[in-house]
């Protein structure tokens, strides 16, 4: 769990909330080419700094690339404090899991790769015991993703400075998501920001408030499932995968969700296979897609995707709502 | 009334967003409406910058050259502006004279609460275009999403294409012309009959727009006015 103090909104951050409408910022890229997918990074990037207008209190990326072949799995892990030191958990990594042989994304055995406070750790272990071992050696330490192909970056403050602090213009992969918040509805902390994962490779950014997180949260306690935070998105986020657990594809997920989340969204979903738009009944919450050969590209507001190659000849259109629009890769 | 687009003589002034700042080119549009009337401005780059020729006041032509964000044209009094792409939420909103051409497609709240003006989109509008819409005309080449015309109170909504569900909930004295597909209509809006009035101002709008269709193809949606007044026998109606 995320022990940093929860740290309300400033109050000239509250006055702005009051001025202006209620907003988050969400982006998202999807490679239909090479190219794009080595410059996925340097893409993405603007898009997601751009929408800090919308966003300014937090922000986070999801990227997805070089699935690891099971059993190996790739985690994000988050620490409190900026100056973490990780050379004690790559230690215990490799002392305790390094003789399982086998190879992950980029060497042999199970392996740490960190920036400031976030880690990508590969090893062929399973969700649980993955995060048993974590507890033990530091319980501070937060796991923010857990999948094959997926690893995750967020924390509250500027989005420019965690864009920067993270290096979001080097990252390459098939697809990735972004988000800038500006808290509506729960606390700013690292832990209440976006994108919000559950069970494996799969993740969800959202603009709008649900206004049934808490019956939402109720149910899906009853069976058994466990929250990080309060925050709604957290709650639509495990509704779904939960739905996708039970067998259903992500389309029939969101079918139920149409019907059993009560708000205001624009919903951006990625797995390692498709990236996922849904809007509201009444679309209260904006979208704009472009589409071109290279790739498909999603953004709260057109400001965000000016800048793309190629965007002046996209097939560029707006989501209707109730309406599931995805892309596989 | 000249046609919208008609060839304006002399050199444009060039405003490029890609140089200047929004401010800067918003005051150059705000300026002496004497000196600014019947001047050729060109808006560069817009790259769906917000609030790109709001509060205009003088009669003035402006071309905004690609997509514009939120509020284009907001408040517009006097001055012609055209977009060429596509325009964020609240194109034209509070407009009060003028016109305002839209090439591409809208987003949602497209003349909000317009009090006057011509406010013309040649591709979709997206929802809640007109919403409470006070006095202006807008005239809509493609099709409107749904809440169109909410509690529209004044002016005229003409839709050459579909319009979504929703259409003139709790309309007040706006008229709405749909030649297209109608779904479900929002409460207290009804079809009406087309009358001789209805055919020739919308011959007269679609004239002014030079969008070519047919007056006698489209519908008349108005308000029933059964919500007018309380009716304390139906309070679940409301």
């Amino acid at each position: 769990m995320f022990t940093a103090v929860a740290v309300e909104p400033p109050r000239e951050a509250a006055f702005r909330l009051l001025k202006s409408n209620a907003m988050c910022g969400i982006v998202g890229l999807l490679a239909k080419s090479e190219r794009v997918q080595q410059e996925l990074g340097r893409w993405l990037t603007p898009m997601f700094t751009c929408m800090a207008a919308r966003g300014p209190d937090s922000g986070g990326l999801a990227v997805f690339h070089d699935p690891v072949d099971v059993p190996w799995r790739r985690y994000s892990v988050y620490a409190n404090d900026r100056q973490y030191d990780w050379s004690s958990i790559e230690t215990s990594l490799h002392n305790d899991w390094n003789g399982d042989g086998g190879n992950g994304d980029s060497g042999n055995g199970a392996r740490l790769r960190s920036i400031e406070n976030h880690a990508v750790v590969t090893v062929a272990l399973d969700r649980e015991p993955f995060e048993n071992w974590l507890g033990q050696i530091d319980a501070t330490l937060h796991l923010l993703s857990a999948g094959r192909s997926m690893e995750v970056y967020k924390d509250q403050g500027e989005p420019a400075d965690i864009a920067r602090r993270y290096q979001f213009t080097s990252l390459t992969g098939s697809h990735g998501v972004g988000h800038t918040r500006m808290a509506t509805e729960s606390a700013v902390t690292p832990a209440h920001s976006h994108p919000f994962t559950a069970g494996e490779d799969f993740c969800l950014v959202h603009n709008g408030s649900l206004s049934n997180p808490y019956m939402l949260r109720r149910m899906l306690e009853r069976h058994g499932l466990r929250f990080d935070t309060d925050n709604d998105t957290e709650a639509a986020c495990r509704y779904i995968e939960w739905r996708l657990q039970s067998g259903v594809d992500l389309d029939g997920a969101l079918q139920l969700a149409f019907r059993d989340l009560d708000g205001f969204y624009t919903l951006l979903m990625a797995t390692d296979r498709q990236l996922t738009l849904v809007r509201d009944a009444f679309a209260c919450k904006p979208a704009v897609v472009a589409e071109t050969d290279e790739y498909v590209a999603v953004g709260s507001e057109f400001r965000s995707l000016a800048h793309l190659p190629g965007i002046d000849e996209a097939h560029l259109f707006e989501p209707a709502p109730e309406e599931i629009y995805s892309w596989q890769l | 009334m000249a046609a919208i687009g008609a060839d304006v003589h002399g050199k444009a002034t060039v405003l490029d967003l890609a140089k200047q700042s929004l401010r800067e080119v918003n005051s150059v549009l705000h300026g002496d409406a004497a000196q600014l009337a019947s001047k050729h401005l060109l808006v560069l780059n817009p790259a769906g910058h917000h609030s790109v020729a709001v509060g205009m006041n003088a009669p003035a032509h402006v071309e905004i050259q690609g997509h514009a964000g939120y509020y284009a044209a907001g408040m517009n009094r006097q001055a012609e502006i055209t977009i060429h792409g596509n325009a964020g939420c609240g194109v034209a909103e509070n407009m009060m004279s003028g016109i305002v051409r839209v090439c591409g497609n809208a987003s949602t709240c497209a003349g909000a609460s317009a009090h006057g003006g011509l406010l013309v989109i040649d591709g979709d509008a997206s929802s809640r275009c007109g919403i409470s819409l006070k006095g202006a005309d807008i005239v809509v080449g493609g099709s409107v999403g749904h809440m169109s015309g909410f509690m529209a109170q004044a002016g005229r909504l003409v839709v050459c294409g579909d319009a979504g569900t929703g259409l003139g909930d709790s309309l007040y004295e706006a008229v709405i012309y749909v030649r297209g597909q109608l779904f479900e209509l929002g409460a207290d809006a009804q079809e009406e009959p087309m009358t001789d009035d209805d055919i020739r101002q919308l011959a007269d709008l679609l004239n002014r727009t030079q969008l070519k269709h047919d007056p006698q193809e489209f519908k008349r949606v108005a308000s029933a006015r059964t919500l007018y007044h309380w009716n304390a026998d139906a309070a679940q109606e409301y």
